[in-house]
C-alpha cells in the first residue's frame, strides 16, 4: 500500500535522508529508530509533506504523494495525520476546538474565522476525547493540561482526521515514563482497534521492541535495518546507534515501569 | 578581573594604587574620547547656527522675542472674550469628530494592509517565501513617504476633502505598522502553525488560529499607538486643506485679530481630546500586554 522509493532529502550538501526505500502493506505498527540526527523526523515530515523531498517517490494507493501540490497536497495531509514531540496544539484554545482542527481541511476559512462547527462534528470530537479518557478536559485550554494529556489531545485531533496513516514523531520523548506508557498504549490500541497504519519515530530501543510489529533502523540518513523486533539484537542495535563495545541498552531506554495498573485505569 | 580576587596566590592580586592599572587606563581613554566628541558636537552646533543665521531672512536673535508675541496676543484676546469659548468649543465639535474619524478610518485601513504585508514578509509564515524581500522593500518605501507629502500630492490630484487624507495616512501607516507587526510575528511560536499544517489546513486557517491569537495583544497595542499619532497627523493635515479641526484652526488664525477666541477654543478641545486618547490608550495597552503575560 505504501511504497517509499529512493527518497532523498538534502540540506545544503548534507543528506538528512539518503535513498530511503521500504514498503508497508496492511495496517502495520512500524517503529523507526536511530540516534538523534539520523533523519527520522525528516523522513516522517516528507511523508506528511511538511518538508519537501529532494528526490524519490512515496506511492500510496497508486499515487505519488510527493508530487501533489496545493489543494491535493492538503487533502493528502488530512489523510495522513501527524503527532509531534511537542504536541503542536494551539495552546490558548480549548481542547475540543483543538480536536476539531483535525477537520480544517474540509472547512472554509470563513467558517474557521467565526469558529462555527457542525454539531455532528462537535459530538464526534467529544466521543473521541471520551475514548481517550480526557472528555472532562474538553472545555479547558490546551495549555492547562499535563504533557501526557496534551499528547492525547493531539492523538484525538489525528483521529478526528479519520486518517489512513498516523505518523508520530517521537511522541513520548518529552513525557515522563508513566505518561509515555499511556500514550504508547493509546497509539497501539488505535492501531489494533481501528486497523490504522502507524509509523512512529522512537528514540528508545525498548519502546520499539515492545510496541512495534516491525522496526526500521536509520543511521546517517540511510536505512540500515528493517525487520521484526526479534531480529533487533544488541549487536544490530549497536550498529544502528553507531555505538562502540561499551554500548549499553539502558542508555536508549525510557524505562517504562512494569506496573501497568495506572495506565490501565487511565485507559479504562 | 573577578577571578583574580579568588586566585590561590594572593600576590597576584592587582595593585590598585598603581595608576597604570588597565582599568584606570581605560577610564582615562574613555574620558578623552568623550571630551573629543563633545568638542566636535559643539563645533558642529556653532557652524550650523552660523549657516542658519546668515541664510535666514530676518535676524534670528532679534526675532526671538517675537516668538512670545503671537501666543500672548491670542491668549489676551481669548481671555477678553472668554465667555464665548465654551460655545465656540461646542461649535467645533463636528470638525473634531471629522478629524478623529479620518484618524480612525485611516488607522484601520492602514492596519489591515500592514497585517497582510507583515504576514507576507515574515519568514516561516509567508505563502510566497521568494517574494519576502519585495514585500519588505514595499513596506520600507511606504514608511519612508511622510504622510504630509503624500497628502499634498493627493490633494493636487484628487482635490481636498477627507478621502485624500485617509489615503495619505493609511499609506504611511501600513508601512510603519507593517514593520512592527512583522517583528511581533517573527517571535511567534511556530509549533501550532505546524500542527495545523499537518492536518491540511489552508494558509488563512493556519494564520487565523495559529498566529493571530499569539500576536493580537502586541498588534492591538501598536495599532492604538498609531491611532494616537494619526489623530495629530489628521489635525495637521487640515492645515494643508483636508478639512476637520485643522482647517478651522487655519482659517481662524489667518483671519487674525477678532477670531482668536476661536483659536483658543479649538486648541483647548484638541488638547483635551489628545490627552484623553493618550491616557486611555496607555491604559488599554498596559492591559493588553499584561494580559498576554498571564496567558
Ligand atoms: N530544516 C533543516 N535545515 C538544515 N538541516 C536540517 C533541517 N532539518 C534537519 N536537518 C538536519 O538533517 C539531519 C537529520 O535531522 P532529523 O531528521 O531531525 O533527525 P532525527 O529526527 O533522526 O533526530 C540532521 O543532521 C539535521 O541537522
Ligand atoms: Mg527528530
Amino acid at each position: 500500500m505504501l511504497h517509499v522509493q529512493n527518497v532523498t532529502r538534502r540540506f545544503g550538501a548534507k543528506s538528512a535522508v539518503d535513498q530511503a526505500s521500504f514498503s508497508v502493506s496492511g495496517s502495520a505498527f512500524v517503529g523507526v529508530i536511530g540516534r538523534s540526527g539520523a533523519g527520522k523526523s525528516t523522513l516522517l515530515r516528507m511523508m506528511n509533506r511538511l518538508t519537501d523531498a529532494t528526490a524519490g517517490e512515496i506511492v500510496f494507493e497508486g499515487r505519488n504523494i510527493l508530487a501533489l501540490q496545493g489543494a491535493d497536497k492538503r487533502a493528502w495531509q488530512s489523510q495522513c495525520a501527524m503527532i509531534f514531540q511537542q504536541f503542536n496544539l494551539v495552546p490558548r484554545m480549548d481542547v475540543a476546538s483543538n480536536v476539531l482542527h483535525g477537520i480544517l481541511n474540509r472547512r472554509s476559512t470563513l467558517a474557521t474565522m467565526f469558529n462555527v462547527w457542525p454539531e455532528a462534528d462537535i459530538l464526534r470530537a467529544l466521543t473521541i476525547l471520551d475514548r481517550l479518557g480526557i472528555a472532562e478536559q474538553a472545555p479547558l485550554r490546551a495549555e492547562a493540561l499535563s504533557g501526557g494529556q496534551q499528547q492525547r489531545v493531539a492523538i484525538a485531533r489525528a483521529l478526528m482526521q479519520d486518517p489512513k496513516i498516523i505518523l508520530a514523531d517521537e511522541p513520548i520523548a518529552s513525557l515522563d515514563p508513566m505518561n509515555a506508557q499511556v500514550v504508547m498504549d493509546t497509539l497501539r490500541r488505535i492501531h489494533d482497534e481501528d486497523g490504522r497504519m502507524v509509523i512512529a519515530n522512537l528514540h528508545t530501543l525498548d519502546t520499539a521492541r515492545r510496541y512495534c510489529d516491525r522496526v526500521i533502523g536509520m543511521r546517517d540518513g540511510r536505512i540500515v535495518f528493517d525487520g521484526t523486533p526479534d531480529q533487533l539484537t544488541t549487536s544490530v542495535a549497536r550498529d544502528i546507534y553507531g555505538a562502540d563495545d561499551s554500548f549499553n541498552e539502558s542508555a536508549t531506554s525510557t524505562a517504562i515501569p512494569a506496573d501497568t495498573a495506572y495506565a490501565e485505569t487511565m485507559l479504562a | 578581573m573577578a577571578d583574580l580576587a579568588f586566585a590561590p596566590t594572593p600576590e597576584k592580586r592587582p595593585d590598585l594604587s598603581q595608576p597604570q592599572h588597565a582599568y584606570v587606563r581605560m577610564v582615562r581613554q574613555k574620558r578623552v574620547y568623550g571630551a573629543n566628541l563633545l568638542g566636535g558636537f559643539l563645533l558642529l552646533l556653532a557652524t550650523g547656527f552660523h549657516v542658519a543665521e546668515t541664510r535666514n531672512a530676518g535676524d534670528f536673535l532679534s526675532g526671538l522675542p517675537m516668538l512670545g508675541a503671537f501666543p500672548s496676543e491670542v491668549l489676551s484676546e481669548g481671555w477678553a472674550n472668554r465667555a464665548n469659548v465654551p460655545g465656540l468649543a461646542l461649535h467645533f465639535i463636528p470638525s473634531l469628530i471629522e478629524t478623529l474619524n479620518i484618524a480612525a478610518v485611516s488607522t484601520l485601513l492602514g492596519g489591515i494592509c500592514a497585517a497582510l504585508l507583515a504576514l507576507l514578509s515574515t519568514r516561516g509564515l509567508a505563502p510566497f517565501p521568494r517574494l519576502i524581500p519585495v514585500f519588505r522593500r514595499t513596506m520600507d518605501a511606504l514608511r519612508a513617504l511622510p504622510d504630509v507629502v503624500i497628502a499634498l500630492v493627493l490633494i493636487y490630484v484628487l482635490g481636498g476633502g477627507p478621502i485624500p487624507a485617509v489615503m495619505a495616512i493609511a499609506i504611511h501607516t501600513s508601512g510603519a505598522l507593517g514593520k512592527l507587526f512583522s517583528e511581533a510575528a517573527e517571535n511567534a511560536d511556530l509549533k501550532p502553525v505546524e500542527g495545523l499544517a499537518s492536518t491540511g489546513a489552508r494558509w488563512g486557517q493556519r494564520i487565523w488560529l495559529g498566529i493571530l491569537p499569539q500576536v493580537a495583544p502586541n498588534w492591538a497595542s501598536y495599532l492604538l499607538m498609531r491611532f494616537e499619532i494619526n489623530v495629530r497627523v489628521s489635525a495637521i493635515l487640515g492645515f494643508v486643506g483636508q478639512g476637520g479641526i485643522g482647517a478651522d484652526m487655519k482659517v481662524a488664525m489667518q483671519w487674525g485679530q477678532g477670531k482668536y477666541d476661536e483659536v483658543v477654543a479649538i486648541f483647548l478641545i484638541l488638547f483635551f481630546t489628545i490627552v484623553v486618547i493618550d491616557r486611555s490608550s496607555d491604559w488599554l495597552r498596559t492591559r493588553l500586554t499584561k494580559g498576554a503575560h498571564h496567558g
